[in-house]
């Protein structure tokens, strides 16, 4: 479970980070502007692709990808 | 009673000289929409009513009077003149909904400069083409933004200054850039407000088409005329309203009626500016006793999305006037809305070129979900026959929108493309390329954009940019972008792309071309879905057909295919 916190917090900064901006397992990506929306998609796509796994539309809300934590939480509700 | 009353009365008795004699405007006088905006609410006796409320995402919040707003616009221009930048020189807002943005485009427009606000989110080559179309002088931005401007810098000559608004003391300012604190420089009392007048330009936002790069649409500081008054008699604006406009300023809706409509009328408004979130909307409504609230069909349906458990949690009775702009406001938002927050959604219709409202519902005026309502007062729009180019007589037709040309706010050019803006004018209509039909109420019903531009969450997104990204994918061989349904946005972008050899589909690549688009142009104009296909429908002489990928996606009918290629 570390590696995989690691592993997206990783993902997020190098993709949606543009500057220093300090992100933690508990910063909000969605609400606090670092993912927007759209970009969510993708962040989506690189979970299931890197864990195998298929999360429905209507379960990939924005308040569910809001930290690395609850993203984690959401992954490993797919992963068999 | 609403500030406009009986719609049928105002437009039996309308002149835009209404407006002009509610904002002591004379023709042929000084108009300075930043004047108007600080300055003049403060002679009116409001310096010391809150103009702005912003929060943050982390829960920051700042307030600034009408009278802070004015000396901190002084500032701002003092800061930009003392730069050298002059009247008609294009500055750059290039920023999140910060406090800067609202007032830093004031300071613009003080100094008679022209204001071209961006959206921060687009990638480093959506922001050069529109700085380089420009040739834009000064970009006020923040460091979190910087690196894009840094790595484009080598291409704009012309750019002079990078102002950083959030500068960090000890880290190196490289190249061109200059910090300057809005909250701590020096708050200028006296200022020479550079005297513009009504053809003045004014502010600088551009918007995508089916083909070409992205084009600048000029506005004026003659538009405030049907801003103020739009702002008045849509949206409702009186003088104890706590106001949300929840539109980006990179966009004309945060301009028009984000920062002009809202601050020309002198009302209290809110900015958050943080990602979206129901509770977190909620919530700012209830603290800041939100009463008119302007958002967007994407919003709003994401909301629908959402649930009504949450709505439950807060308190929203501040509520009193809703609008939505952007997109078609579809009849099932409306009737949710009205359902759960006792007041229906108002759709109103206008665009990047029209700088101010067009046709939309009124308070007090019969809604008919899923239309956009009636023309504005003193706005002539009718439905013209494609072909003719003659208004259809019956109603219930399905033709192209068409307004009589001569409103205030109307664009004045499309920047160094004075051939393309001639072209949105033909029989003496102005033709903003949408489909629509007149009930023999004179309600108007949206069909549909007239071209292939995609309009994805209230946002236009050429397909052509976005192909033209894709082509430069190392993987990507050609592609073809149309719209597909979705539900929360209306649509999204789809690209249908062949690979070169060497290259096999994969998810990987998916994602790794959905990012390369993300990163160039904008997390709008990203695929949200590709599809990897051996060739794509061409016609004999190779131009690719979108518009049959497009009724594929759409289950329309795909029409006649005699001139395809492999058919």
């Amino acid at each position: 479970m570390e590696e995989m916190k690691d592993v997206i917090k990783d993902y997020v900064i190098k993709e949606y980070v543009e500057d220093d901006t300090e992100v933690t397992y508990d910063t909000p990506l969605i609400s606090g502007g670092i993912v927007d929306s759209f970009s969510m998609v993708s962040l989506k796509r690189f979970l299931e692709n890197k864990y195998q796994i298929s999360i429905p539309d209507d379960k990939a809300t924005p308040e569910v990808f809001d930290s690395v934590n609850k993203i984690v939480a959401l992954v490993k509700e797919y992963i068999k | 009673m609403s500030n406009i009353g009986s719609y049928d009365d105002r437009v039996k008795n309308f002149d835009w000289a209404i407006s002009e004699k509610e904002l002591d405007y004379k023709p042929g006088n000084v108009i300075n929409i930043g004047w108007y905006c600080s300055d003049r609410i403060c002679q009116m006796g409001k310096a010391n009513k809150p103009g702005l409320i912003w929060e943050g995402s982390s829960g920051l919040e700042k307030t600034y009077t009408y009278n802070d707003i004015r000396l901190i616009s002084n500032t701002i221009g003092h800061f930009l003149r003392g730069l050298g930048l002059k009247p008609e020189d294009r500055v750059c807002l290039f920023m999140d909904k910060i406090p800067e943005l609202y007032i830093g485009f004031l300071g613009i427009l003080k100094i008679g400069a022209i204001a071209q606000p961006l959206f921060s989110a687009f990638g480093d080559e959506s922001l050069f083409v529109r700085l380089e179309n420009a040739q834009t002088k000064a970009i006020i931005t923040q460091k979190k933004h910087v690196p894009k401007v840094r790595k484009i810098l080598g291409k704009m000559p012309f750019l002079e200054h990078i102002i950083i608004v959030d500068y960090e003391p000890g880290k190196p300012l490289l190249d061109r850039e200059i910090a300057f604190n809005m909250d701590t420089a020096e708050k200028l009392e006296k200022f020479e407000i550079y005297p513009t007048t009504a053809e003045s330009p004014s502010v600088l936002h551009y918007t995508s088409g089916t083909t070409g790069q992205p084009k600048g649409v000029k506005h004026v500081h003659y538009s405030l005329i049907s801003q103020y008054l739009t702002s008045k008699w849509v949206l409702d604006l009186k003088e104890d309203d706590i106001y949300w406009c929840t539109a980006d300023p990179g966009w004309v809706t945060g301009t028009s009626y984000g920062i002009i409509g809202a601050f020309s009328n002198g009302v209290t408004q809110c900015v958050l500016d943080a990602g979206f979130s129901a509770d977190n909307w909620y919530r700012f409504i209830e603290k800041h006793k939100i009463t008119i609230w302007y958002s967007a069909p994407t919003a709003i349906r994401s909301l629908m999305k959402a649930g009504e458990e949450i709505v439950k949690k807060y308190n929203l009775s501040s509520l009193r006037h809703l609008a939505s702009v952007g997109e078609p406001l579809n009849s099932e938002a409306v009737i949710w809305s009205d359902r759960v927050f006792g007041i229906a959604f108002q759709d109103n219709y206008w665009q990047t070129e029209t700088g101010s409202i067009m046709i939309s519902n009124y308070p007090g005026m019969k809604i008919k979900p899923g239309s956009m309502g009636k023309p504005f007062p003193g706005i002539t729009a009718t439905i013209i026959d494609p072909e003719k180019y003659e208004p259809y007589k019956e109603t219930g037709k399905i033709g192209l929108i068409a307004i009589k040309p001569g409103w205030p706010a109307m664009m004045r050019t499309y920047w160094n493309n004075e051939a393309t803006y001639q072209k949105k004018f033909q029989n003496g209509w102005y033709l903003p390329g949408d489909r629509s039909s007149i009930d023999n109420e004179g309600y108007f019903w949206f069909v549909g954009r007239d071209d292939d531009v995609i309009n994805t969450g209230g946002h236009l997104v050429s397909p052509f940019e976005v192909e033209s990204a894709l082509l430069e994918h190392p993987a990507v061989a050609e592609s073809a972008v149309v719209a597909k349904p979705d539900f929360v946005n209306m649509e999204v972008v789809k690209a249908f792309v062949t690979l070169k050899p060497g290259f096999t589909p994969s998810k990987d690549l998916d994602l790794d071309i959905m990012n390369f688009v993300r990163k160039k142009l904008s997390p709008l104009a990203m695929p949200q879905e590709i599809e990897f296909v051996d060739m794509l429908p061409k016609t004999r002489s190779g131009k690719i057909m979108r518009r049959i990928l497009h009724a594929k996606e759409w289950g329309e009918e795909i029409g006649d295919t005699s001139t395809l290629e492999n058919d």
